[in-house]
């Protein structure tokens, strides 16, 4: 038999997606919402994503090379997710030696000193920029009016900071939200260009529906029962929760943050009750508490409950009643 | 619930069986059903007729094993198996082609059976016959409903999950007669007045075919399934037809009232009732995409395995494994003279990188197992508890339960060998139960 034969146990076929592949469908996937950002806030948008970016690959590569002494991890575009996210809860007008400091605690700090991919308790990129936000948080919480001449610049304020201070949207601007046409972090500006990438990574099976819905429509929920028991036009109570879906990070963070594999739980059930958890946290500090936006609070928050639910929550067995 | 859908590479679906040629020499394992070797009732230099006992079942759980060939015992001793494992195996030398003289091999469809269920089932004992769809397990304990439990229905696997397997589908297909008769004749046996069909969806030919034919069997059902593997598995396909879950282990299909019985085995129950012919040949389907030409063979049992690789074109030049069934649950081949046995469905080649396992990485926590496992258990957990030893913890956490179909490990994007660590960790603690039953028994 001329043939050497490799013999090993079964099954002999492997998956057709490989940890790579996945990272850079989530890259893929943020590009829409890159484009809609550049389109609306500048060039400055594609710097700054890519400074980003370099920075966390670096941080990976030499903790990796010089710390840990491994194997070389940059190649599972990990990293380059976590660079965009972070960029992507940045405002545009942000220093670029802020977005560096983001992106050494998203690595070194919240990723690295785990274990790596897989090992972080919390998403990365949302330490980072919370850590931000507390370190600097006039930079943070600065937004620059929007940049392009062609479309109707709003105020400096974010929508949500807006409703925060008390200033009641006269009018609901949709339009404005779904395209992006608005102050913001880069990446949370348009609800089209974010369910675009939701719509691919569905496709792609790289993440399933159940988190991103979830938490949208507990959101969604949590809204209306507020403007219920606000009472006033009927209108709000439609106005209201459609306003707290599109302003803010709640598409950015609840389909590509809340998401993160290592930082969500493994079972459907799990996964419901983290996302029940995001929605609701998210609409109390957007509601009462002392920042307009509740989102990475939300998600950082869950990600703490979620080694709880995996040891609580089990899959429903075979057989078992 | 769970599961995966792997690239289906029926290569050989349209290929109709073709009757291989008779071997010179056959070696017959004593061991190819679960339970108890047989019994070797020969020994060198007797004559056998093709058909005649070899060796008898050795107690309840155990098969009879007929000689698949007429002609001299060479040897009753150990030769190595497809794994390299030295078993006791009886070669046959061949000369001429001939019977023992009860058995009917005309091609005449024999409908009517007016046997007792204990007499349908004692010759299915006597015919030898074992799960083929690779179980191998006795066909007549499974007919053997225990006292106290009640058959309900009867369902045929014609699912035929595994990528690249079509023989229970060419059976379906060019013995759908009498594999009705067969159905027929089981549901006589566990005293059932329905027996459902299941047919994966991808086989649309072969329901068309068995519908059209069943119209004529009265309590007789074609149950379409949509594709998942592996709903070929016993408990996941009762549940895909009846809706019921069967309990976890020790628990069986018969408690949910099912017994469950394979196409190509409901075929040759038709045999050994009507005409006599015990389990002595079966198709094998020689597969793969660097096969030359893919095809389903009538094999006697016995046959060199490298004989079927031959007459499928043989053994490509980048050929890097040889599979003993389809890529899912086969198992990996070191030595190709070994023999077909009653559980072999196919013969899978892989070449070149597909042959291969990728390196593994680092668990990204993805949760595709988890949502992959048809039995509702966290592979990735169990893979890293058996890694730690944690014998107590994988019980708790129903190890016991995984059927090693091997969707986990198939759906992994880091490769990681999750199936490995489980099997590990479910034997060590079947193990661990073994031995706890024997230490709370009376002592005698």
């Amino acid at each position: 038999m001329a043939n050497k034969l490799i013999v090993s146990p079964s099954p002999h076929v492997q998956s057709m997606q490989s940890t790579a592949s996945i990272m850079r469908d989530v890259v893929i996937a943020l590009i829409p919402a890159l484009v809609v950002s550049t389109v609306v806030f500048g060039v400055n948008v594609l710097g700054l994503t890519a400074l980003s970016v370099a920075a966390c690959v670096l941080f990976e590569y030499l903790i990796q090379r010089f710390l840990v002494k491994g194997s070389c991890t940059i190649c599972n575009w990990s990293a380059v997710v976590t660079g965009v996210l972070l960029a992507f809860n940045l405002p545009a007008s942000i220093p670029w030696w802020i977005v560096v400091i983001g992106a050494f605690v998203a690595i070194a700090v919240a990723k690295m000193t785990f274990g790596g991919l897989g090992k972080n308790p919390f998403n990365p990129a949302l330490v980072g920029r919370v850590f931000l936000l507390i370190a600097y948080p006039v930079q943070m919480t600065t937004f620059p009016a929007v940049a392009n001449p062609a479309l109707d610049a709003l105020s400096g304020a974010t929508p949500l900071a807006a409703v925060k201070h008390g200033v009641e949207a006269g009018v609901l601007p949709v339009q404005d939200l779904l395209l992006g046409n608005m102050p913001g972090s880069l990446g949370e500006v348009s609800a089209v260009a974010l369910l675009v990438g939701f719509a691919y990574l569905l496709w792609r099976r790289v993440i399933t529906w159940h988190i991103p819905v979830t938490v949208l429509a507990t959101m969604a929920l949590f809204a209306f029962c507020v403007a219920l028991a606000r009472g006033g036009e009927a209108s709000l109570l439609w106005q209201f929760p459609l306003f707290h879906l599109l302003a803010g990070g709640a598409l950015l963070g609840s389909i590509f943050m809340a998401t993160d594999y290592a930082t969500s739980p493994m079972t459907v059930k799990g996964a419901v009750i983290y996302a029940v958890g995001i929605g609701a946290i998210t609409m109390c500090i957007r509601l009462w508490g002392a920042y307009p936006e509740g989102m990475s609070f939300a998600i950082l928050i869950m990600n703490s409950v979620t080694p709880l639910l995996n040891k609580y929550v089990k899959p429903k067995r075979f057989g078992v009643k | 619930m769970g599961g995966v859908h792997p690239s289906e590479n029926k290569l050989s679906r349209a290929k109709a069986i073709e009757v291989l040629p008779l071997p010179e020499v056959v070696q017959i394992p004593l061991a190819q059903h679960i339970g108890a070797p047989a019994t070797a009732k020969v020994a060198k230099g007797d004559k056998v007729l093709t058909g005649q006992l070899i060796a008898e079942a050795t107690g309840f759980m155990s098969a009879n094993i007929h000689a698949p060939i007429s002609g001299t015992v060479q040897s009753v001793d150990l030769q190595p198996n497809g794994q390299g494992v030295r078993q006791m195996m009886i070669t046959i030398k061949r000369e001429g082609d001939e019977w023992v003289d009860t058995i009917d091999r005309s091609t005449e469809l024999k409908k009517e059976c007016t046997l007792a269920p204990q007499e349908i089932i004692a010759k299915i004992k006597e015919a030898g016959i074992v799960g083929m769809g690779g179980a191998t397990f006795p066909t007549q304990v499974k007919l053997s409903v225990p006292p106290g439990k009640k058959a309900e229905c009867l369902i045929i696997n014609g699912v035929e999950c595994e990528p690249y397997l079509t023989s229970d589908h060419r059976t379906m297909l060019e013995h759908g007669e009498e594999l009705l008769v067969g159905v027929t004749i089981l549901m006589k046996a566990i005293g059932v007045s329905k027996a459902y069909i299941g047919i994966e969806n991808n086989k649309p030919d072969a329901i068309a075919h068995l519908q059209q034919l069943a119209a004529s069997y009265p309590g007789v059902e074609v149950t379409p399934l949509k594709v998942r593997y592996p709903q070929g598995g016993e408990k996941q396909l009762i549940a895909a037809v009846t809706g019921r879950q069967v309990p976890p282990p020790p628990a069986l299909p018969i408690d949910v009232g099912a017994v469950v019985c394979n196409a190509s085995t409901t075929y040759a129950v038709y045999r050994a009732v009507q005409k006599n012919m015990p389990l002595i040949e079966r198709v094998v389907t020689i597969t793969g995409k660097g096969l030359k030409e893919p095809k389903n063979l009538l094999t006697r049992m016995g046959t060199p395995i490298s004989t079927l690789i031959e007459a499928a074109g043989g053994l490509p030049e980048n050929a890097g494994k040889v599979i003993n069934g389809g890529p899912m649950m086969g198992r990996a081949m070191v030595n190709l003279d070994s023999p077909v046995t009653k559980g072999c469905s196919g013969i899978t080649v892989m070449c070149g990188a597909e042959a291969e396992r990728k390196s593994a990485g680092q668990c990204m926590k993805c949760a595709k197992c988890v949502a992959a496992c048809p039995m509702g258990l966290e592979p990735y957990l169990l893979s890293k508890l058996s890694q730690k030893k944690k014998w107590d913890e994988v019980e708790a956490q129903m190890i016991t339960s995984c059927i090693e179909c091997g969707c986990c490990q198939s759906t992994c994007p880091a490769y990681l060998p999750l199936l490995d660590w489980v099997r590990l960790g479910k034997q060590t603690v079947m193990g661990i139960i073994r031995a706890r039953m024997a230490a709370a028994a009376p002592k005698k």
